[in-house]
């Protein structure tokens, strides 16, 4: 009846796993009964839950990676701790069996449900306002991968407490989570919460790569899309691709580990290595799904914050396109200590090399926007300085591994994870805060705090560099990565520098929270407000319209006639439009993806533990949720011109109360 | 405090002294190319990244918004030559590199064997990933070790390198390159230990609870110690043969050293056959057969189970 489900799942032996299950069902319940006593549910469900507003589900993907944040970050610290202890004989606190889950569950968290939500979230937020879209091509499908996304996070949160998660990587690297080495439903967790976000990740792909090319305001060709939106174009493309590619090489898995064949297993003609080939092909355009949204978000905050136009638009477009490019070509870096041929080894340690050019090009472009400029050193540009610093780092132990020589002996170590870090920690994560910082006034009509915003930078920034030089110098050392214990005696004393960076690194996330408790609570103070929607003197599209914008965004569709547009006509004095206001055909909210999603957990959840007929019922929701849908006629609406004059004239009064305040 | 600058450069070294900093200090001819490839790239990308790294905190201080002093170009946004400059420099310096990559990935090929000015002759190892240990065996010699590899200083090591488990890795960062092991295949690294000395090995991939000890020491000794290390092995009574390697090769943690005496013959190509449908390739025809046809004293349960 219940499958392999039995109350033996639930981890009562482990004090930590309980500790922490008291501890989210006490923040659980406090939130549900905070949102009963203020009557809120209706809200939250018709406002927030059911919206295909491509800026409400922008906050709940950034929502959503804040949590996933601490998560991750719970995990992490509690592997530096494990490494700060468990030396010479000491077990420390965590056995294998838990410490195995904990960095496949980190690595996992981080790329799947922190980068790629918060990534997401930026683009949703920012790219239709840049283009001057009232919404995305496919509102619904917009709010259906929010759901696949969510479901995604809350299976492999699940997997804490009932059950296990996988304990082979964040990769699953085959025959290790083949049935015959991992028999537990850790592995299945894994493929189940992959396999549904990423439906969600591939409809985001396809629904902003249709918004960038269809929606467009008129006279936007490409070579005026601001490049951020150029940066989102490229991630949609890389998504198309690649992530088809994880979800066969997933599925695959799944058949040998549900049906019994052959893929990758060990006999039978089962190869493992094709398993490596495939997850890289879509692995490493990943790394660039993630990282070249916040070389957009650089772009942006440079260029706004020096006060000048982004230096070398062009050749950003062309390197960003280039990188899009060549990061398919790439991916045998991954495993250059296979045994291929040298021919193979060096073409692609070449190619991969070949990558730091335009991305060492953008770099100077970053470099040469603040020259002659006049550079404010707000938090997002401390983000953005820091990134440049340490991005640089990053990308030359990059290189240095793309050197098949080099990487024969870096493979694996603590120096490839101080490297990925360093990127990821350096380039994705900086570049996230700096687009949150930037961005926030507009999605909430106040901006968010500077000092502890600040205080948040530093604390990441040298918590950064005190957690991974020591890995670096480990990884010199020989150490290997994914060790539980060890009796290295050199290796202690870098170890607990690691940790000291951790904790650092702590202090930076509570700033964070604090930066954020902080700006809500002085919301109302005028230096925090933003009234005219464009506080930072901004040069795209999104500045023109109020802040937080009305549900269709423009009043009326701006006419583009070149690059920062917006920000010419600011200077020329010229006003934004003069046209006629028409009724605005919106999409109407719908409870679909709350359904779908609520089936496909059922589903995944069903299909983990061998509970066919529960599985049975996910599916057939599911499948009906769609036809009913499909059926649905009553899908859109017309916003009454009346209510888009009162908007308008609101924001014109909160725009001349700014001006009178000045 | 001016002082304590003084000894501020003299700092890693403080910190390093006493340690033993694996990659760095190379004991053969392959660790030493890895090194000095790792060492010269990371020079030569240190011209690059220095400057950028200081202009970037030069121009953001020059040209901060409080500067009024400093030149201010508002609607500045291209100069060609920057542009061939930032395009030119690290397309040059990756030319550089590239060069350097396709001369060392082939003079150093993991798979090609390595040569002694005096024409030593190469010891053969195979390697064997277990779970979670390591089993060396000296098909030349007729040994086999669990957990530590003893290896004659100045001689090419021809090491072949399968699993009978999950994927791991075969790594002695001391004498250089890794190489994975895999069920059902075949690797081939080929190293040298310049100098005698015991050395940190171990599995690089993780491979499952037991990862963390997985790890061996490798003993390099001059010939002649080798071979009485040799004649020590073999006056032992433990045998492995396909009736008492089920037993070593079951899981377990922490493995303590074993020696062997005598080995099957065959016991390696047998491992490795075992994942290929009992199909191995013959050495004298090199053609593809049923181990059992390819050898009579082949381990009989070593083929495939349906």
């Amino acid at each position: 009846m219940l499958g392999k489900l039995s109350l033996s799942a639930i981890p009562l032996d482990v004090p930590i796993l309980v500790g922490t299950f008291l501890g989210v069902a006490v923040i659980g319940l406090a939130v549900l009964g905070a949102v009963t006593y203020y009557g809120k549910w209706g809200y939250l469900w018709r406002d927030w839950l059911t919206t295909v507003d491509h800026k409400r589900l922008a906050v709940m993907y950034i929502i959503l990676a804040i949590v996933m944040l601490f998560r991750g970050f719970a995990d992490a610290i509690m592997m530096r701790t494990q490494l700060a202890l468990a030396y010479k004989g000491n077990p420390g606190y965590l056995p294998p069996h838990h410490y195995d889950q904990i960095f496949s569950a980190h690595g996992t968290i981080m790329i799947f449900f922190m980068a790629m939500a918060f990534m997401t979230g930026l683009m949703n937020l920012v790219v239709p306002l840049q283009i001057g879209a009232r919404d995305v091509a496919f509102p619904f499908l917009n709010s259906l991968s929010f759901y696949m996304t969510l479901v995604g996070a809350l299976l492999i949160n699940i997997s804490l407490f009932i059950g296990e998660f996988a304990q082979c990587g964040w990769l699953v690297y085959p025959p290790l989570s083949e049935m015959q080495f991992s028999p537990g439903v850790g592995v299945d967790y894994y493929i189940w919460a992959v396999q549904i976000s990423g439906v969600g990740t591939l409809l985001t792909g396809v629904n902003f790569f249709t918004t960038i090319v269809k929606m467009r305001a008129p006279g936007m060709g490409w070579m005026q899309m601001p490049v951020f939106t150029w940066t989102a174009f490229c991630t949609t493309v890389l998504i198309m691709v690649s992530f088809p590619v994880l979800t066969v090489t997933l599925a695959l898995l799944s058949l040998d580990r549900y049906l019994g064949m052959h893929f990758f297993t060990n006999d039978a003609g089962g190869n493992v290595m094709l398993y490596l080939s495939m997850i890289w092909t879509w692995g490493h355009p990943e790394v660039y799904i993630l990282v070249i949204p916040a070389f957009g978000v650089f772009s942006e905050v440079t260029a706004t914050f020096s006060q000048k136009p982004l230096f070398g638009y062009k050749t950003m477009v062309y390197a960003t396109c280039s990188i899009m490019v060549l990061s398919f070509v790439v991916w045998v870096h991954h495993f250059f200590t296979m045994g291929a041929g040298a021919n193979v080894n060096t073409f692609f340690g070449i190619m991969t090399m070949i990558i730091a050019v335009p991305t060492g090009v953008k770099i100077f472009n970053w470099l040469f926007t603040m020259y002659k400029g006049r550079v404010e050193f707000t938090a997002p540009m401390h983000w953005t300085l820091g990134f440049m610093i340490t991005f640089s780092i990053g990308g030359m132990t990059g290189v240095m591994m793309a050197m098949p020589a080099a990487d024969w002996i870096l493979h694996n170590s603590l120096f490839l994870i101080a490297h990925f870090h360093n990127v990821i920690i350096g380039g994705v994560y900086f570049g996230y805060i700096a687009g949150m910082g930037f961005w926030f006034p507009k999605a909430f009509g106040f901006k968010l705090n500077e000092a502890w915003g600040k205080r948040a930078f530093w604390c990441w920034f040298v918590g950064f560099y005190l957690a991974f030089i020591p890995l670096y110098v480990l990884g010199l050392e020989g150490m290997t990565r994914r060790m539980n214990h060890y009796d290295n005696p050199d290796w202690y004393p870098w170890m607990l520098v690691a940790e000291v960076g951790a904790i650092v690194i702590a202090c930076g996330i509570v700033c964070q929270l604090t930066q954020l408790y902080v700006s809500i609570r002085d919301r109302n103070l005028p230096e925090n407000l933003d009234l005219t929607g464009d506080p930072w003197n901004g040069r795209t599209l999104e500045w023109s319209i109020s802040s937080p914008p009305p549900a269709y965004n423009f009043a009326v569709i701006p006419d583009i006639h070149g690059l920062d547009t917006f920000h010419t006509e600011k200077q020329l004095g010229l006003k934004a439009h003069g046209k006629p206001l028409a009724p605005i055909h919106m999409p109407k909210n719908t409870s679909a993806g709350v359904f779908i999603g609520l089936f496909s957990f059922i589903l995944g959840f069903a299909s983990i533990w061998y509970i066919w007929w529960l599985a049975a019922i996910g599916l057939i929701g599911i499948v009906a949720t769609m036809i009913l849908r499909s059926a649905d006629r009553d899908v859109d609406y017309y916003v009454p011109v009346s209510e888009i004059e009162h908007n308008e004239e609101v924001y014109s009064r909160r725009i001349a109360a700014a001006q009178a305040a000045e | 405090m001016k002082k304590l600058w003084r000894y501020l450069p003299a700092l890693p070294a403080l910190m390093l002294s006493g340690c033993t900093v694996d990659l760095l200090q190379p004991r053969g001819p392959v660790a030493e190319m890895n090194r000095d490839v790792m060492v010269a790239e990371f020079v030569i990308m240190m011209l690059v990244v220095v400057p950028t790294c200081a202009a970037t905190l030069y121009f953001a201080w020059k040209y901060r918004a409080s500067n009024k002093e400093a030149e201010y170009l508002p609607t500045w946004d291209h100069s060609t030559a920057i542009e061939y400059v930032i395009w030119g420099v690290p397309a040059i310096l990756i030319a550089l590199l590239g060069a350097i990559s396709w001369w060392s990935t082939h003079a150093y090929d993991p798979y090609r064997p390595l040569q002694t000015a005096d024409n030593v002759k190469p010891l053969n190892v195979q390697v064997v990933s277990l779970d979670w240990k390591w089993l060396f065996i000296y098909p030349d010699l007729g040994i086999a070790t669990i957990n530590q590899l003893d290896v004659p200083t100045n001689t090419p090591l021809n090491f072949q390198i399968t699993s009978d488990t999950v994927m791991t890795s075969f790594f002695i960062p001391r004498l250089g390159s890794m190489i994975y092991s895999m069920p059902g295949e075949q690797t081939q690294l080929h190293l040298l230990a310049s100098e005698s000395g015991d050395y940190l090995g171990e599995a690089s991939q993780f491979s499952g609870r037991g990862f963390s000890d997985m790890k061996f020491r490798t003993l390099a000794m001059d010939p002649a110690q080798f071979n009485d290390w040799v004649e020590k092995v073999k006056s032992g009574s433990e045998n492995l043969d396909d009736t008492t390697y089920p037993k070593y090769a079951a899981p377990q943690e922490a493995a303590p050293v074993q020696y062997f005496a005598h080995v099957q013959p065959d016991l390696f190509d047998g491992i490795v056959a075992k994942y290929n449908n009992g199909m191995m390739v013959d050495k004298k025809t090199g053609k593809v057969m049923h181990m059992q046809s390819a050898s009579n004293t082949a381990p009989s349960d070593t083929g495939m189970k349906e």
